[in-house]
C-alpha cells in the first residue's frame, strides 16, 4: 500500500515536469460543425487545392448534399473532370509511383485524417509552414518537421521564417505578406479544418440529432420501468 | 385452446417445466443490491453484440486490401451503418465494463466459494473467451493499432521456449500479420468463439440455478425454508420480481450506452483509438502501440517484467499468472465467511489494493513507458513507471 501511495505521489510530481516540455503547442480550432457556409467554403478549398495530390477515396461527391449543396451545384462548381459522376468518390489522377518520385512519399488519403489527427492538430499544421532553404520543397513545418508537403497556401499566407524567442519557443515571423489578411487566412484554414472534420464522419450531425430523441425516449421509459418495479415490489418490502 | 396448445408442447418439450425452474419458481434472495444488475446486463450486451455483429458481417470484407475501406463503407454508404458499427464498438468496451463489475461483485461477496466453484470457473472461461473474442475482433478494422496490436500479442506466443516461433507462425498463418491472419481471425471472431461463448453462458446459468444465487450477506437462503411450502423464506421468485427490477436496470444501462454511441463513440480515444483510423501499414511501426483499455492492466504487467536470459517469456508468464490465479480463488479463500460484510480488515485492504493496482496498471498500459518521465543516466535512463511498478508489485 505504502509503495503504491509513493508511486502515485511520484506520478503527480513527474507529471508537472513533463508538462513543461513540448515544442509547438496545438492551437484550438474554433470550428462550428453546423455552419454550412463554412463547410461549403472548406469543401471548395479542399477540392481545389488538396485533391490534386491527395485523395479522399471513401468520400463521395454527393455526400456534400449533407452540407447544403445540391447535386447540380456540386457538378457545376466542384467537379472539374466531366467524366466524374456526382456519386463517385474523391480520387485524383496521380499515380502512386509518380507521387513517390515527386514527393518521396505517396500523399496520404485524407478521408478520415481528422479522426486520427484531430481538428486542433490539422489547424495548427496548416498555419505552421515556414520557409526553409535546406529542404527539398523550400518549405518546412514547425508542427511536422521535414514534412514532404510544400506550403500550398503560401500565396495567401505569405512567407514566414522560423525564429526562436528568448525563452526558446519557436515563433514564425512574417517575411513577405500574403494576398490574404491574417484574419482572412485564419478563417480559410478554419473552414478547411471544419470540412475535414465533416469528411471524417459525415454522419456525425445526424448521429447527435437521432441521439437526442433516443435519450428522451429512454429516460421516459426508465420512469415507467421504475414505476412498474415499485408496484411489483410493494409486497416484498 | 391456449392451455391445450401448451399441453401439446409440454408433452413433447419441457417448456412449462423450464419456465418454472428458471423463472417463476427460481427463488432468488430478496436482498440483491446494485451489484447484482451486471450478470443480466452481460447477457444484454452479449445479445447486442451478436445482433449488431450479424449486420456488420453482411457488409464487412475480411480481406487485407479491402477491410479498412469496407469499414468506412459501412460508416458512410450503408444506411445507419455508422449506428451498427458504433453499437458494436461501444458494446465491446461496455462488455468488459459490465464483466469487470460482475467479477468484482463475486470477489466482494465470495460468490466463487463452495458450492459455486464450478460456476466461478465457467465464468472465468467466459472471461477468457471474451478476451479472445475482443482480440480477434480488434484486428478486423485493419487499422494501424489493429495490425500492430495483433503483431505484439501473437509475438507473445512466440516467446514461449522451444515451440514459440513455430507456434506464432501457426497462429498467424504467415511470417507476419497478413491477409491469412485477417481471414482466420474473422472466422474465429464470428463463428468459433461466439459458439463457445453461448455454450458457456448456458452452462454458467444452469450451474447458477442448480446451486442458487449468492447474496450480499453471503448466507444460503436454501437453509431457511418455510416448513409448509418448502420455499426459502428469504427468497422471491425471479419472475416477476427480478425481471421487472432488471428491466429498470437495463434501461438505465441503455441510457449510458446510447449516450456513448450517439455523443462520444470514440470515448476520447479509449473505445476507438485515434491511430486505428490510419490503415494498417506493415512497414511503419507506430511509435506507441497501446491495446484497448480493457487489456492494459495485463499489458502493463508484461512491460514491467524485464527480459530474462534473452527471453520475454517471464513477462508473458507474469501476465498469464495474473489471470490464472483467479481460477484458484475458490480454494485460496479460507475465511469462515463469504461476504465482505463479515470479513476483517485484511480482506478489505487487500481488495482495495487489488482494485487500485488494476486501475493504475490499466492507466499505465495506455501510456508510453516513459509516462512518468525517465531516470537520469545513473539508472541507465530507465523509465520511471517501469521501475516503480517493479517496486509496487
Amino acid at each position: 500500500m505504502m509503495r503504491i501511495c509513493l508511486a502515485i505521489l511520484f506520478c503527480a510530481i513527474s507529471g508537472i515536469s513533463l508538462a513543461a516540455g513540448g515544442s509547438v503547442e496545438l492551437r484550438e480550432a474554433k470550428i462550428n460543425p453546423s455552419d454550412a457556409a463554412s463547410l461549403q467554403r472548406g469543401a471548395k478549398l479542399f477540392i481545389d487545392r488538396c485533391l490534386s495530390c491527395h485523395e479522399a477515396s471513401y468520400m463521395r461527391f454527393n455526400r456534400l448534399t449533407d452540407i447544403g449543396l445540391s447535386s447540380e451545384q456540386i457538378k457545376q462548381y466542384l467537379i472539374k473532370d466531366p467524366s466524374v459522376k456526382v456519386g463517385d468518390t474523391m480520387t485524383n489522377a496521380m499515380r502512386p509511383a509518380d507521387a513517390k518520385v515527386m514527393f518521396g512519399v505517396v500523399p496520404p488519403d485524407l478521408s478520415v485524417v481528422s479522426r486520427s489527427r484531430g481538428a486542433d492538430w490539422l489547424y495548427t499544421y496548416f498555419v505552421s509552414f515556414y520557409k526553409d532553404d535546406a529542404s527539398v520543397t523550400g518549405w518546412n513545418n514547425a508542427l511536422f518537421p521535414h514534412v514532404a508537403m510544400p506550403h500550398v497556401f503560401w500565396q495567401e499566407q505569405g512567407v514566414k521564417v522560423l525564429q526562436h524567442s528568448d525563452d526558446g519557443k519557436a515563433v514564425l515571423v512574417e517575411e513577405v505578406p500574403g494576398t490574404a489578411t491574417a484574419s482572412e487566412f485564419d478563417r480559410m484554414m478554419l473552414d478547411l479544418t471544419n470540412y475535414l472534420v465533416f469528411m471524417g464522419e459525415p454522419a456525425a450531425e445526424k448521429r447527435k440529432q437521432i441521439g437526442s430523441l433516443v435519450l428522451i425516449f429512454l429516460v421516459l421509459f426508465a420512469f415507467l420501468a421504475w414505476a412498474v418495479k415499485r408496484e411489483f415490489w410493494k409486497d416484498v418490502h | 385452446m391456449a392451455s391445450s396448445f401448451i399441453n401439446w408442447i409440454d408433452q413433447r418439450f419441457p417448456m412449462t417445466k423450464m419456465v418454472r425452474e428458471h423463472l417463476t419458481e427460481y427463488y432468488a434472495p430478496k436482498n440483491f443490491n446494485f451489484w447484482y444488475f451486471f450478470g443480466g446486463l452481460a447477457i444484454v450486451v452479449l445479445a447486442i453484440q451478436i445482433l449488431s455483429g450479424i449486420f456488420l458481417t453482411m457488409h464487412y470484407k475480411p480481406d487485407a486490401e479491402r477491410a479498412f475501406a469496407s469499414v468506412e463503407y459501412i460508416m458512410r454508404d450503408v444506411p445507419l451503418g455508422w449506428l451498427i458499427r458504433y453499437i458494436h464498438s461501444t458494446g465491446a468496451s461496455m462488455f468488459f465494463v459490465v464483466i469487470y463489475l460482475h467479477m468484482f461483485r463475486a470477489l466482494m461477496y465470495g460468490s466463487y466459494r463452495k458450492p459455486r466453484e464450478l460456476l466461478w470457473i465457467f465464468g472465468m472461461v467466459i472471461y477468457l473467451c471474451l478476451m479472445a473474442e475482443a482480440f480477434f475482433g480488434y484486428l478486423l478494422p485493419w487499422g494501424q493499432m489493429s495490425f500492430w496490436g495483433a503483431q505484439v500479442i501473437v509475438n507473445l506466443f512466440g516467446a514461449i521456449p522451444f515451440i514459440g516461433p513455430d507456434l506464432a507462425v501457426w497462429i498467424r498463418g504467415d511470417y507476419v500479420v497478413s491477409d491469412a491472419t485477417l481471414n482466420r481471425f474473422f472466422a474465429l471472431h464470428v463463428i468459433a468463439v461466439p459458439i463457445a461463448l453461448l455454450g458457456l453462458v448456458v452452462a454458467h446459468i444452469i450451474s447458477l440455478h442448480e446451486v442458487g444465487s449468492n447474496n450480499p450477506d453471503g448466507i444460503e437462503i436454501k437453509k431457511n425454508k418455510n416448513p409448509e411450502t418448502g420455499k426459502p423464506i428469504d427468497g422471491i421468485p425471479f419472475h416477476p420480481y427480478y425481471t421487472v427490477k432488471d428491466i429498470f436496470g437495463v434501461v438505465v444501462f441503455l441510457i449510458i450506452f446510447a449516450a456513448i454511441v450517439f455523443f462520444a463513440p470514440e470515448m476520447g480515444g479509449y473505445f476507438l483509438e485515434h491511430n486505428n483510423f490510419i490503415p494498417a501499414d506493415p512497414l511503419k511501426t507506430p511509435p506507441h502501440i497501446a491495446p484497448v483499455w480493457y487489456f492494459t492492466p495485463f499489458y502493463s504487467i508484461l512491460r514491467a517484467v524485464p527480459p530474462m536470459f534473452g527471453s520475454q517469456f517471464p513477462g508473458v508468464m507474469a501476465m498469464g499468472a495474473a489471470v490464472v490465479i483467479l481460477f484458484l480463488l475458490p480454494w485460496l479463500d479460507r475465511s469462515p465467511v463469504r461476504s465482505i460484510r463479515y470479513k476483517g480488515p485484511i480482506f478489505k485492504w487487500s481488495l482495495a489494493v487489488f482494485v487500485l493496482s488494476f486501475v493504475i496498471l490499466g492507466y499505465l498500459g495506455l501510456k508510453p513507458t516513459n509516462v512518468w518521465g525517465q531516470f537520469g543516466p545513473w539508472m541507465g535512463g530507465a523509465d520511471r513507471a517501469t521501475v516503480w511498478l517493479r517496486f509496487a508489485r
